[in-house]
């Protein structure tokens, strides 16, 4: 056990703490998280994407002969967890780079990676996921998009639904349903879908948060070239699951959580609740203590998993609680701060009398999003208590 | 960066599973629970001989000389085993003497402790059952050549078989008034009535001291500077406890997710459903980030000292209430079964509980954390 880090990872860090200090942009503090609607603000996330690129920060993960810059893992944690403390502006192509970018280099044909990866790295070209339907949520494998081989183009009816961003994307990675007689697993490929092609039409769904982020997506006679399967024919269920091992992001999310406890006690420490000061308050301390303590364990379980890691150590059971753990802590700091701010926690971002902007309402509904996407934690309870624990799966 | 154990530490804790796997069963727990003694001197000797009375007994006095991280791992393995016996008082008093006491006690106890050939336990607690300083209100009188005691000290772990006392007493006012003494256990006037826990495989007692003189070469760490002393013993009393606890939780859900594989019920195995599974999921999400805890706690109090409090803190806090919610599911996933005396679920359900308020419970070690933090 020695949790210094090496004086070259250190050095490392300086380096990239100091080309934060200067290159962040100042952000506006009005601006919500996950809102797109302004054109300039996508052309301005494209353009910081592209200075990460120059400045070696980009694709940290992915060898350098596609691009990346080939980094070990001790790296990639250092990058990610410095660009959240410096609370740096979100990668407008994070599902090309991770998503869809990794499965390429795992899967994709020589012509599929020259096509594709160089143009998720500049910000050209930006990715949306279509995997979820109105009737394949939780069960995603029951999908039933339909994706009919045609010569030498594939004809794709159907719908996605929750597709983040793909009012702006270029490119959607896909999951269709190519085998509707094969058990549902094994007739799923993995399709690469031009949103641009005739007979793609979208609708933009609003979340609670007000932003609009979610669209559901269309497919009527949608002609895919047979060149953008990705894998074999029918193995898109192989291929999109050996892709989700790919996201190793874990100190970076702790340090996420951790600066939303800051948050909370800072609001706790200077907010008064009925005549006292919240932190003065034995129930509100109890509370902030509590939390305290499952973020720092948090913080050390993601330690022992990048040390398991770094050891080339199979992923343990300790690996399969981080989601469920981790949204629901997140969800809960939130709660605690509405509880601090009382009558005034529900007031939203351009109220009069707003506390800290708005965003622990915000935060509040955005943080019960992520419990449920990705895996709500009734799955996830389903993946640690099956796979985990080995314990039958239900009839 | 290694956040991780090393070889040796996982060899010490796979050995010390198979040993006490092998040498310390349920069932040998349960002679031991019913035993008025409640000490099982031959385990307590094979342990000893396998170093681990000294683990944290320099090797100049016969121990080991490993770390606190060490000697959690041991304890994981012992709350895992529900050891029962007096190795976790023994140790804690070993601690305070490592801490406060000076060469001439450390050459006279400290190499018969390590050998298994002396226990100790400390005796800090009063009928007040605070957990600070100004708790501490046996006195000790000053004398000509010495000190003269008189008072009560409770909830002393295994104090009847002890061969020497650490008591923590008042010789002055507030943190600088506290001082420990080292009483050896059959002085004339300490009388010791066993109080019963439900958790029989721990002995607190009720230790009277009654007019007990001790010479000024019984202090330990100077007097006055007792607290100085305790304050370190209990922050590692805290991790060593959460550790205990921790392997405790972790051997508390294995037997429920066994037991919820075989058993049926509507036709199938009861772990098949889900309300079933989503209990053990749940436990599993408390306990390998409490993992994590623990070993920080441990490691800090090594290597990080303005950190150890705070981290020790967490860790009791966390375990205090992870073993006992886990106890109670596993408990609850036996059903009727897991409710009767026969089956051994309610050892560890009982252990949850005694560790879960001893050297203080999760809400007091999160006021304790918010003042550490400056909330």
């Amino acid at each position: 056990m020695d949790l210094s880090f090496s004086p070259e990872h250190e050095e490392f860090r300086r380096q990239v703490r100091a080309w934060l200090k200067v290159n962040v942009p100042k952000r506006d503090p009005d601006e919500s998280l996950a809102d797109y609607s302004d054109p300039k603000r996508i052309q301005r996330l494209k353009a910081w994407q592209r200075k990460l690129d120059d400045a070696g920060y980009l694709a940290m993960g992915w060898p350098k002969e596609y691009g990346g810059q080939g980094a070990d893992l001790m790296r990639q944690t250092i990058v990610n967890q410095e660009f959240v403390l410096a609370r740096a502006p979100q990668q407008i192509g994070m599902m090309g780079i991770l998503m869809v970018g990794p499965t390429l280099i795992q899967f994709g044909t020589d012509e599929q990676k020259r096509r594709f990866l160089p143009k998720i790295l500049s910000a050209e070209e930006i990715w949306c996921q279509g995997y979820s339907e109105p009737g394949a949520g939780s069960d995603l494998a029951s999908l039933k998009t339909r994706a009919d081989l045609v010569g030498d183009e594939f004809i794709v009816n159907g719908q996605k639904v929750w597709t983040s961003n793909a009012q702006f994307a270029d490119w959607m990675f896909c999951l269709v349903r190519t085998d509707p007689e094969a058990p549902k697993h094994r007739g799923i490929s993995y399709l690469l879908i031009d949103m641009k092609t005739p007979g793609i039409s979208l609708r933009p769904l609003i979340q609670m948060t007000g932003d609009a982020g979610f669209n559901e997506v269309f497919f009527d006679d949608v002609r895919v070239p047979r060149r953008n399967l990705v894998g074999e024919l029918n193995q898109g269920w192989l291929v999109a699951n050996a892709t989700l091992a790919h996201e190793r992001n874990m100190l970076g999310s702790t340090t996420r959580t951790q600066l939303m406890f800051n948050g909370v006690l800072r609001l706790a420490q200077t907010r008064e609740r009925y005549g006292t000061l919240a932190s003065a308050d034995p129930v509100v301390r109890q509370r902030l203590a509590d939390l305290m303590i499952r973020v720092e364990a948090m913080k050390y379980h993601s330690l022992r998993q990048l040390t398991d890691a770094l050891k080339q150590r199979p992923l343990g059971i300790g690996a399969s609680v981080n989601k469920l753990v981790s949204t629901e802590l997140n969800h809960d700091i939130a709660a605690l701060a509405l509880e601090v701010m009382g009558n005034y926690a529900p007031l939203a971002r351009k109220s009069a009398h707003v506390i800290d902007r708005g965003i622990w309402p915000y935060e509040f509904m955005f943080t019960l999003g992520l419990v449920i996407g990705g895996g709500t934690s009734q799955i996830q309870k389903n993946i640690i208590s099956e796979r985990g624990l080995g314990m039958p799966r239900g009839s | 960066m290694d956040f991780g154990l090393s070889e040796e530490q996982e060899h010490l804790q796979r050995s010390a599973r198979e040993f006490l796997e092998r040498e310390c069963p349920a069932t040998f727990v349960r002679t031991v629970m019913s035993d008025p003694e409640g000490f099982p001197r031959g385990l307590y000797r094979q342990m000893a001989e396998l170093g681990w009375a000294g683990l944290v007994i320099p090797e100049l006095y016969g121990g080991l000389g490993l770390t606190l991280l060490d000697l959690a791992l041991l304890m994981e393995e012992m709350g895992r085993a529900v050891l029962p016996g007096p190795f976790f008082s023994s140790t804690l008093a070993t601690l305070a003497l490592l801490q406060g006491a000076g060469t001439a006690q450390k050459k006279e106890w400290l190499p018969r402790l390590a050998a298994g050939d002396a226990v100790a336990s400390l005796a800090w607690i009063e009928a007040n059952d605070r957990l600070d300083a100004d708790g501490i209100s046996v006195r000790a009188r000053k004398v000509r050549g010495g000190y003269r005691l008189s008072g009560t000290k409770m909830f002393v772990t295994d104090a009847h078989v002890a061969d020497v006392l650490v008591v923590a007493c008042r010789t002055g006012k507030g943190e600088e008034g506290v001082t420990l003494l080292l009483l050896p256990g059959d002085t004339p006037g300490v009388i010791i009535r066993p109080l019963q826990s439900i958790d029989q495989t721990r002995r607190p007692m009720e230790v009277e001291l009654r007019d007990i003189e001790l010479p000024p070469s019984a202090v330990v760490g100077g007097e006055g500077k007792g607290w100085k002393v305790l304050a370190r013993v209990l922050d590692a009393a805290c991790v060593a406890l959460a550790a205990d606890s921790l392997g405790g939780a972790q051997k508390s859900l294995e037997m429920a997710v066994e037991y919820a594989k075989v058993r049926e019920q509507f036709g199938r195995p009861i772990g098949s459903f889900q309300a079933v599974k989503h209990m053990a999921a749940e436990v599993v999400s408390e306990v390998e980030p409490a993992r994590s805890l623990v070993w920080y706690a441990a490691y800090a109090c090594d290597a990080v000292p303005r950190e150890a409090s705070r981290a020790a803190a967490m860790a009791k806090a966390r375990l205090s209430d992870v073993y006992s919610r886990t106890t109670n599911r596993a408990v609850q996933i036996h059903g009727g079964i897991g409710f009767t005396w026969e089956h051994d679920m309610h050892l560890w359900f009982k252990r949850a509980k005694w560790n879960e308020f001893a050297f203080g419970d999760a809400t007091y070690h999160r006021e304790r954390l918010a003042r550490l933090a400056r909330f």
